[in-house]
């Protein structure tokens, strides 16, 4: 199938789309109809599924911006699972899958191979890289490889879709999963119910460490805003580093059709801040509109269930929004003292 | 060209004739010089359209060469013992997809205890990895497997790795034929991919794939073994008639028409073999040698080709499979099946040990006169094993092994092997 087919237009509204009353130049790129439609329909991912929509986006953008010249270098995990059911694929995009640990790696060979080609003159097109993975394999398992294209300011744009677990396995924690989120190695049980606190690492900031030409945060509740970002992204060279939170509803669970929601409450209580960082320094946020209490956004999700018994956890919930109000703070959220 | 010059250096002209365009490299003895000597032509534009990365790992090396096949390029990379097996994920990925990487393995023993020196412990551990593995015997052998290696790997959509004794054949200056460019250009034509991440034609490389095609993806794998099978003889058959010497091919047999005993290696101690078999052929002894080059694929027809006339074989070998004793013995008796043979398995030379002439005498000697041992283990210091058996059987906090051997052994360079 033609990766240039064009595709049918059916959703409908201005947050997730894309406002077709705008300027043809203003418009989303999902609502363009000659989108390349890089991940096409017919995977298997949930129902709801934060990383199908953030990924389907991010490389519609990336693809969109590199005028169809993009390659691209997948983790092992649900992206690479749901999207390649034997005999059928969902990309039509030149996509690679190699290990778990090893994408931010694949991704450097590639583009290594490019540069070589193009330099003898073999590949006329200026061929693009961009390599993705959950938060399992980039924050945990890919670290090492992710760290060292990083250090090697490889020109490649790496993805991360955050859902905060190792969902593809049976959501297990990983180094991205939340404080007191229940997951099957953090069960709320014992004392101290669910994931510990004071664990767990937030690699946008390790990648500012490095001094790397772009860092950005997302989520799927900004669709504009990711499309804006993958874009600019893909108009710099070097490593460049975009880190998606992409709710899962069966990881979290939360109601398929609350995906948005869910991903906007994290955003709006200042549990997870969105950003833009070049050379290590901060240049924007996206302004927190009306600060929301952490309870709103832990309440519907089923992995912090332990928190709201008979008994509310009021303690760890402070400790949360502890959390959240640092981030608000650090990362100047609210819109008063937005950049 | 004749010239003299270190192994390592050797191999790194080998494969910048090769036109390699990405080569990642790591550290880690003794295959250093190689990624050294290679690195140097690329900063200094000796080497052309190559791309050279430093990467933090040799999962990573094993990783970037993956994405940098998986995109046409023609890839390089070097390693050796724990390198070796910290890539190994991405060593049966490569393999897997079908990505025509070469790779030198500087051979080298892998810990613990941590041991620096040759054996062939680590290319072997991977004897089922679905690497085509060719051991060179001397450093002319080693520059000239890289040429073919390419080509093989490339013909065949396989990787290669080329194994070479480290530090005996890598650090050792030798006498070496290095080839000219235009030979090598006429022998290795242009990486041609089956596969290739192309925007024109884009293809999902890597898909998940379930019980229902697996079991014929594998057979493919191992359908792609032998077609290099056939191949490896008619290139090592091109090879000299551009070059214009022997090197490659399955197995090498020295002195195995009449012999009744033949001993079986792979890699450099090839030579002490048949110097040794040369002395006992003086004194009327009928032994011969036979040479493994090609492991991956192993030669079973050929090998038993090469014993059709003798009474025994004995298989001397730089690796331990512990808990039964030989790789390459356990190999070579498959192929001898049927064939009424006595066969010995020597373990030789682990960590670096030297393998003697005067130890190799006596023991095909004995093995000659079929009073060998069905495993030996050459040169091994019973005194010392022994002494530690018996500390273990009386006490149980024993303590570290390898410092009680170390202590046993005293000062190595007053130690007369």
């Amino acid at each position: 199938m033609s990766a240039q087919q064009t595709v049918k237009f059916y959703q409908t509204g201005t947050f997730t789309v894309g406002n077709r009353l705008l300027a043809p130049e203003e418009r989303s790129v999902q609502a363009n109809m000659q989108r390349t439609n890089s991940i096409n329909s017919g995977h298997r991912a949930c129902q709801g599924c934060g990383e199908a929509l953030g990924a389907r986006y991010a490389i519609d953008a990336a693809m969109n911006a590199t005028n169809r010249q993009l390659i691209a270098a997948n983790a092992t995990g649900c992206l690479e699972v749901f999207s390649t059911p034997y005999p059928e694929t969902s990309w039509q995009i030149p996509w690679i899958h190699s290990l778990f640990g090893n994408t931010a790696a694949v991704g450097t060979g590639i583009a290594a191979a490019i540069k070589v080609k193009r330099q003898k003159g073999e590949l006329k097109e200026d061929v693009r890289v961009v390599a993705q993975g959950g938060d399992g394999g980039t924050t945990d398992i890919g670290f090492g490889c992710l760290s060292g294209m990083f250090e090697r300011n490889d020109d490649v744009l790496y993805i991360c879709y955050d859902n905060g677990g190792y969902m593809n396995t049976g959501v297990q924690r990983s180094s991205a999963t939340p404080p007191a989120a229940r997951t099957a190695t953090t069960m709320p049980v014992g004392p101290e119910p669910g994931n510990p606190f004071g664990q767990g690492k937030f690699v946008p900031a390790i990648a500012m460490a490095h001094e790397i030409p772009y860092v950005a945060t997302a989520t799927v509740a900004d669709l504009r805003d990711l499309e804006a970002k993958v874009t600019k992204a893909m108009g710099m060279r070097g490593a460049r580093y975009i880190h998606i939170l992409v709710p899962c509803p069966l990881g979290w669970g939360t109601a398929s059709h609350d995906t948005i929601r869910m991903a906007r409450l994290a955003k709006e209580t200042g549990i997870f801040p969105v950003f833009e960082a070049e050379y290590g320094e901060i240049k924007s946020a996206l302004a927190i509109r009306r600060q929301l209490p952490v309870e709103e956004y832990l309440r519907p999700q089923k992995r912090y269930a332990h928190l709201f018994g008979k008994q509310p956890a009021v303690a760890t919930i402070a400790r949360i929004q502890a959390i959240a109000d640092k981030n608000i703070r650090k990362y100047g959220l609210l819109a008063a003292q937005g950049q | 060209m004749l010239k003299q010059c270190e192994g390592s250096h050797a191999v790194a002209e080998a494969v910048a004739l090769c036109r390699p365009e990405v080569i990642c490299a790591y550290p880690i003895s003794p295959q250093t010089h190689i990624v050294e000597g290679i690195g140097e032509m690329v900063k200094d534009g000796s080497l052309k359209d190559c791309e050279f990365i430093n990467v933090e790992s040799e999962f990573a090396a094993m990783s970037v060469a993956i994405g940098s096949s998986a995109a046409g390029a023609r890839t390089y990379t070097a390693t050796a013992s724990q390198g070796l097996l910290y890539m190994v994920e991405a060593v049966y990925n490569a393999s897997g997809l079908g990505l025509p990487i070469v790779m030198t393995v500087a051979n080298r023993a892998i810990g613990a205890p941590i041991n620096i020196w040759n054996d062939h412990s680590d290319s072997l551990s991977q004897r089922d990895c679905g690497w085509i593995q060719l051991f060179a015997e001397t450093n002319q052998e080693a520059l000239d497997l890289h040429i073919q290696a390419f080509k093989l790997a490339e013909e065949v959509s396989l990787p290669v790795m080329v194994c070479m004794d480290g530090f005996i054949l890598t650090h050792a200056y030798e006498r070496v034929d290095m080839p000219t460019q235009e030979q090598v250009d006429a022998y290795l034509p242009p990486y041609e991919p089956r596969q290739v991440l192309d925007t024109a034609e884009p293809v999902s490389i890597g898909a998940m794939v379930g019980p229902e095609a697996f079991m014929e993806v594998r057979y493919l794998a191992h359908a792609r073994q032998m077609q290099a099978l056939e191949r490896i003889p008619q290139l090592a058959a091109e090879f000299k008639s551009v070059f214009g010497r022997e090197a490659g091919g399955l197995v090498r047999p020295y002195c195995c028409e009449d012999a009744e005993t033949i001993v079986i290696a792979m890699g450099s101690v090839l030579g002490t073999l048949k110097d040794t078999v040369d002395q006992l052929r003086d004194a009327g002894q009928k032994i011969g040698v036979l040479g493994i080059t090609s492991f991956r694929p192993f030669p079973l027809v050929a090998v038993a080709a090469a014993l059709k006339n003798c009474k025994r074989f004995v298989v001397l070998e730089k690796s331990l499979a512990v808990g039964i004793g030989g790789i390459v013995a356990t190999n070579v008796r498959m192929a001898v099946t049927g064939m009424g043979l006595k066969g010995y398995t020597v373990i030789a030379g682990l960590g670096g040990r030297a393998i003697t002439v005067k130890s190799l005498g006596g023991m095909l000697e004995k093995a000659h006169a079929d009073a060998l041992e069905l495993v030996t283990f050459l040169d091994l210091d019973w005194k010392a094993v022994n002494k530690q058996l018996e500390l273990e059987k009386t006490k149980r906090r024993s303590g570290p092994v390898a410092e009680a051997l170390l202590r046993h052994a005293g000062i190595v360079g007053a130690r007369n092997y």
